[in-house]
């Protein structure tokens, strides 16, 4: 039991962080806003949680201008898929556990 | 389910439908097709007309030449060319009209990637279907144009229910069944388009309006 807590990803420990991961997973790339609207949370807690999966090297950012507004875009890393699908693995063990 | 248990569980339901959620194009109204249909019977009752035929009960081949045809100051093709066009027009024209006012009613964007995708991946199959139905009005064989608009419309549905709600794949294959029957009873086309374009449209969009927007009732 403790083992398999143990592979439960702490990057991904927080339902805004999870959201980010998911829409990237099924979307080639993703806009600022789009997360806003998809999530529904602030611009500033949304920076936050983008910036630690940043840093994580889960999710990368491309920036852009279309026309002559700026654009930002992000998208998720090779690294990221593996870490959020055994993050995935890691919740599903879990719940096959008979409590 | 202990407490851990529930929350894993709640947290893997989120996932799968923020998943959904960002994926695919969900303001697609029910009222569109409800709308589409009624235009597609106003249409197919002209053509009724125009023909001079009452639609049902014919297992016979068009025993008619189209081109001798005269009616209404029309030609064959001109009047088909105006019905297909007035009803083409109207159809879409309601669709984007109920389409649009759902996502503003939930504030969502109409004109994002999901529905760029969506249009898309229903234009390729339409855009083929529509030029072989024309490849065969030029062969003479107008028997097969209903049938064939019917069958490719339904794999349209069928292949873009990937990309909206799920639901329309089961339109779709309702389309493609009316469509085959159609292929073989050639004489029933115009009554199978009626019903795939026009009666299955109302009733499919109605259920769907009930299901996802019909204002709560309390």
């Amino acid at each position: 039991m403790k083992d398999i807590i143990a592979d439960l990803n702490k990057a991904f420990d927080h339902r805004v962080r999870l959201g980010i991961m998911s829409i990237l997973l099924v979307n080639d790339w993703m806009e600022f806003n789009g997360f806003k609207t998809l999530l529904e949370v602030t611009d500033g807690n949304l920076a936050s949680h983008i910036k630690a999966l940043e840093k994580e090297a889960y999710i990368e950012v491309k920036k852009q201008f279309v026309g002559k507004k700026p654009n930002t875009t992000y998208r998720v890393t090779e690294l990221g898929k593996k870490a959020f699908a055994a993050h995935l693995d890691a919740l599903e063990k879990l719940l096959n556990i008979r409590p | 389910m202990t407490q851990n248990h529930r929350q894993h569980f709640e947290t893997l339901q989120e996932i799968r439908s923020i998943m959904e959620r960002s994926s695919r194009f969900i303001s697609l109204s029910g009222l569109s097709g409800v709308s589409a249909g009624i235009f597609a019977l106003i249409g197919a009752g002209f053509a009724s007309a125009y023909l001079g035929r009452w639609p049902f009960g014919h297992d016979d081949y068009y025993p008619f030449k189209l081109q001798e045809l005269h009616r209404w100051g029309l030609t064959a093709w001109q009047f088909f060319l105006i019905d297909a066009v007035v009803v083409f027009i109207g159809a879409l024209g309601s669709a984007v009209f109920f389409t649009t006012r759902k996502a503003k009613l939930k504030g969502q964007k109409i004109w994002d990637p999901l529905v760029q995708r969506l249009l898309i991946n229903l234009a390729i199959p339409l855009t083929s279907g529509f030029i072989f139905i024309l490849g065969l009005i030029y062969h003479g064989l107008v028997g097969l144009a209903a049938p064939a608009a019917l069958i490719f419309y339904g794999l349209a549905l069928v292949h873009a229910s990937k990309y909206t709600l799920n639901d329309i794949r089961y339109l779709g294959a309702a389309e493609i069944v009316l469509g085959l029957i159609a292929t073989f009873f050639i004489g029933y086309g115009l009554l199978c388009w009626a019903l795939g374009f026009g009666i299955l449209h109302i009733g499919y969009g109605w259920y769907m309006y009930l299901k996802y927007e019909r204002p709560a009732s309390n």
